[in-house]
């Protein structure tokens, strides 16, 4: 098939009307405005609806409302937005709605500024809404990414019944890459428990509500064991260069490329280093870093962010071998370069 | 009492499974409270329409909450304040339904005040039911937005004060002012007359709403005896002769005859041309012609460039030409504009990375190439050329080689061609043009064929082919081999 040169947040969109996506609801912010733009643009024409909606706490409910009806729908923010769209969130999880929610994360806290971070870790990995909920999420480190795990959040959403997150940064949002688009899911799946629009309605009710302490535990039971499922079966990761390292660098999104940079190069140079690459924050890649426990020696975690995703490389591990974590925040990525010194001073430790 | 008519429509559940409990049967409502008599004009419309079918409703955060229990229809939950989104959102997939947003006075008129005013606005065709009682009943009688001056609830134990909490808040007054909606009108729950009105408001909302003409309102005045702390009877006097003085009945808009009834039509799902609506290339059979890697100088492969210049000088385009023309000759390519902190400063630049191998960074921190527009950028970026890199300077621009001497440096005069071909804003072009034909990274076809790829207007291609012509003549004498 042939490549398009084309922007990650343009591919995101692509790829969710090429998943059968045909509904957004969303609300401008830097930088994830495109993602709404090329759905302005691309939805009228194939069918679907595009709505500016008044707020971020407008544009979840309306997801939430749509996905009442069984259809695929999404939305896009970037980081202050993601926190008022939070509420929205919960409900769906507790609805057990599928969505696919898109956060192109940027500088904070507060309004901060529109460049790379990784600080919203915490609010989408550990729920920044509500209640015992989990999100699928999924962080793509390039625009063929883009596209592909928008529409893997599509069916992972509609498998579990759940909101799935794709979390990406500024940076994979704003770079240009061939992207080899797939091609369209033809037909959709019915979802029976979906509103249909006919005289079986009156059996199906979307609902977070449950007054009665027993019964709202033993849903919150089934949350769990369905998250549990997903735990077994859904853990993404990807491993590059980590047979024989001694060191191991682990890091997702944006600085997963910079990582692989620096494992390049220090290869060259005969260090052994690996690198690992959580694709799904949760359910995070527990078992995959256990197993480099049997040769690693020490752990260096890269965020940009104050250490959110380094607090569950630390579960994982424990205190068996050192982690060190080497971070860059407000919109600083770092260079190569710089990692590169912060390694070979641990090698040389 | 109220309870046995209401379920008498085939609109309510026989049983209202879903309250469960000991009294099945009954609604959760207080005796006197006006949701029931409400509830049941809007089921005994739904079953004289014979929309039961296709009518989804929304229940709110408020006493009702659980009107899901009641209606047996298709059913949405939503969160305080946010039914219109949330009907807004179900309409919109299921345009031919019937959506019923039914709302109290704090979901509808505190906290979702701006969704319903957006969602009236937009003219969401859907019926919206607010029950006004004045207060906060579900949570146990706190001030509510409509709660009148000087009425003492919970949270306003002196009585409501205008100084501190503001005015009770005219919602069918506001919502008139607005250029969609088609009917609006202020009703109330009180003597047999005035439910008479009530139905017929009822009756008109959904009408409007079956005949796909948009957006309808009815507020519904109503008596909260437990919240109010009032038997029925004083109640019903209190609403009489107290909230209708601060909430006048009567139409305040109403265009709906004005509107063609036309039937609403259900949303197709198809992929047919889609390829084509998403403007993606036509699906190859065959891969793109495989990079003959050994033409090029084995220093120029796998190049990582910057480039830099003012804004202005289509330095984005450059870089863009040159990842287009690279993925089409086979590369791995990378393409990122200056984002972020960076742009401050007024250079624009861009990061671009052709190569043989997976591209990890696509950040260009150590340059093997930096194309220098102008000075500025050149005095910038110099020093994070790597050792024995390649410098592109635009001579009309850049007039002193850069200070480093273990560098390539090539210098084009890229402006002052770009004049003679009558437009300067080719002078990126020509430098694209030198760039290929000294490290012969790309052969000149393949970059003419990508040319429409990024230059959307086609009448300068032609131009540009003539630009990047006249940049490979510039420096054809220097190439070596």
């Amino acid at each position: 098939m042939a490549k398009q040169l084309i922007k990650g947040n343009e591919a995101i969109v692509k790829g969710a009307v090429l998943a059968g996506c045909r509904y957004f609801f969303g609300y401008p912010i830097t930088p994830a405005s495109e993602i709404a733009e090329a759905a302005a643009y691309y939805m009228p024409q194939v069918g679907g609806t595009f709505l500016q909606a008044e707020s971020e706490i407008a544009s979840i409910n309306m997801v939430y409302g749509a996905a009442s009806g069984g259809i695929r729908v999404m939305t896009a923010s970037s980081s202050p937005g993601i926190s008022l769209k939070m509420e929205g969130i919960s409900y769906a999880a507790g609805s057990e709605l599928p969505l696919v929610l898109v956060d192109i994360m940027r500088g904070g806290p507060g309004l901060g500024n529109i460049a790379p971070e990784q600080s919203d870790y915490n609010q989408i990995v550990k729920g920044g809404g509500h209640g015992n909920y989990k999100l699928l999420v999924l962080a793509p480190a390039s625009a063929q990414e883009m596209c592909d795990f928008t529409m893997l959040a599509f069916d992972l959403a509609d498998r579990y019944r759940n909101p799935v997150c794709v979390l990406a940064d500024g940076f994979i949002g704003q770079m240009m890459e061939p992207v080899d688009f797939p091609p369209p899911v033809e037909k959709l799946a019915d979802k029976p428990w979906a509103l249909h629009c006919d005289a079986d309605d009156e059996k199906r009710l979307i609902s977070s509500i449950e007054l009665e302490p027993e019964r709202l535990e033993a849903h919150n039971r089934k949350l769990q064991a369905k998250y549990a499922e997903i735990e077994k079966a859904e853990i993404r990761c990807e491993t590059y260069k980590t047979d024989d390292a001694e060191l191991v660098v682990i890091g997702y999104g944006v600085i997963s490329r910079i990582l692989q940079s620096v494992v390049d190069r220090l290869r060259q140079d005969g260090y052994r280093i690996g690198m690992l690459r959580p694709i799904t924050l949760w359910p995070f890649p527990r078992p995959q870093i256990e197993k480099l426990l049997d040769h690693v020696q020490k752990i260096l975690v890269v965020e940009l962010s104050n250490g959110q995703m380094v607090d569950d490389v630390r579960l994982t591990v424990k205190d068996r071998i050192p982690i060190h974590f080497y971070n860059r925040m407000g919109g600083v990525v770092p260079s190569p370069e710089e990692i590169i010194e912060q390694v070979i001073k641990l090698f040389e430790a | 009492m109220a309870e046995k008519v209401l379920k008498r429509a085939d609109s309510f559940y026989p049983i209202f499974e879903r309250k469960g409990g000991p009294t099945p049967d009954v609604t959760h409502y207080c005796p006197g409270c006006g949701h029931g008599v409400l509830h049941k004009l809007i089921a005994e419309t739904i079953d004289d329409f014979g929309i039961r079918d296709r009518t989804i409703l929304i229940s709110p955060v408020g006493c009702s909450v659980f009107a899901y229990y009641y209606f047996r229809t298709g059913n949405i939950q939503s969160a305080h304040g946010r039914a219109p989104a949330v009907a807004t959102g179900i309409k919109r997939v299921f345009p031919q339904s019937i959506v019923i947003s039914y709302q109290g006075d704090g979901d509808l008129a505190a906290i979702g005040t701006n969704n319903i005013l957006q969602a009236a606005n937009r003219g969401e065709k859907i019926t919206v039911f607010f029950v006004n009682n004045a207060i906060y009943g579900m949570t146990g009688g706190q001030m509510a937005p409509t709660t009148l001056i000087g009425q003492k609830t919970t949270t306003s134990p002196m009585g409501r004060k205008p100084g501190n909490e503001g005015f009770p808040i005219r919602m069918s007054e506001l919502i008139a002012t607005l250029h969609a909606p088609i009917y609006v009108e202020r009703v109330a729950l009180t003597d047999a007359k005035n439910s008479t009105r009530v139905r017929k408001a009822v009756r008109k909302a959904l009408q409007n709403q079956i005949d796909n003409k948009g957006f309808s309102f009815v507020e519904v005045l109503s008596v909260c005896p437990s919240g109010w702390k009032m038997t029925p009877v004083q109640a019903k006097e209190w609403l009489t002769q107290e909230m209708i003085k601060a909430f006048p009945l009567g139409v305040y808009k109403d265009i709906s005859d004005e509107i063609e009834a036309q039937p609403a039509k259900g949303n197709v799902f198809s992929v047919q041309g889609l390829r084509e609506q998403l403007n993606l290339p036509e699906e190859k059979v065959a891969p793109a012609t495989p990079v003959n890697k050994t033409a090029t100088p084995e220093k120029y492969r796998n190049p990582r460039l910057k480039m830099a210049g003012f804004g202005g000088q289509g330095i984005l385009m450059l870089g863009l030409g040159i990842a287009q023309a690279g993925m089409d000759a086979g590369y791995e390519v990378s393409w990122i504009p200056s984002y972020g902190p960076e742009m401050r400063g007024g250079t624009a630049n861009c990061h671009v990375n052709l190569s043989t191998e997976r591209i990890g960074s696509p950040l260009v921190t150590r340059p093997t190439v930096l194309i220098a527009m102008n000075l500025p950028s050149l005095e910038k970026f110099v020093d994070e050329v790597v050792p024995g890199g390649l410098i592109i300077t635009d001579a009309s621009l850049v007039t002193q080689p850069p200070a480093r001497k273990d560098l390539e440096h090539l210098s084009i005069p890229a402006t002052q061609i770009a004049d003679e071909l009558g437009n300067t804003r080719v002078a990126n072009m020509v430098i694209l043009g030198a760039y290929i034909a000294y490290t012969q990274i790309l052969d000149q076809e393949t970059v003419f064929a990508s040319l429409p790829h990024f230059i959307k207007q086609k009448s300068l291609i032609g131009l540009n082919i003539q630009a990047i012509k006249k940049g490979i003549e510039s420096i054809s004498s220097q190439i070596k081999n």
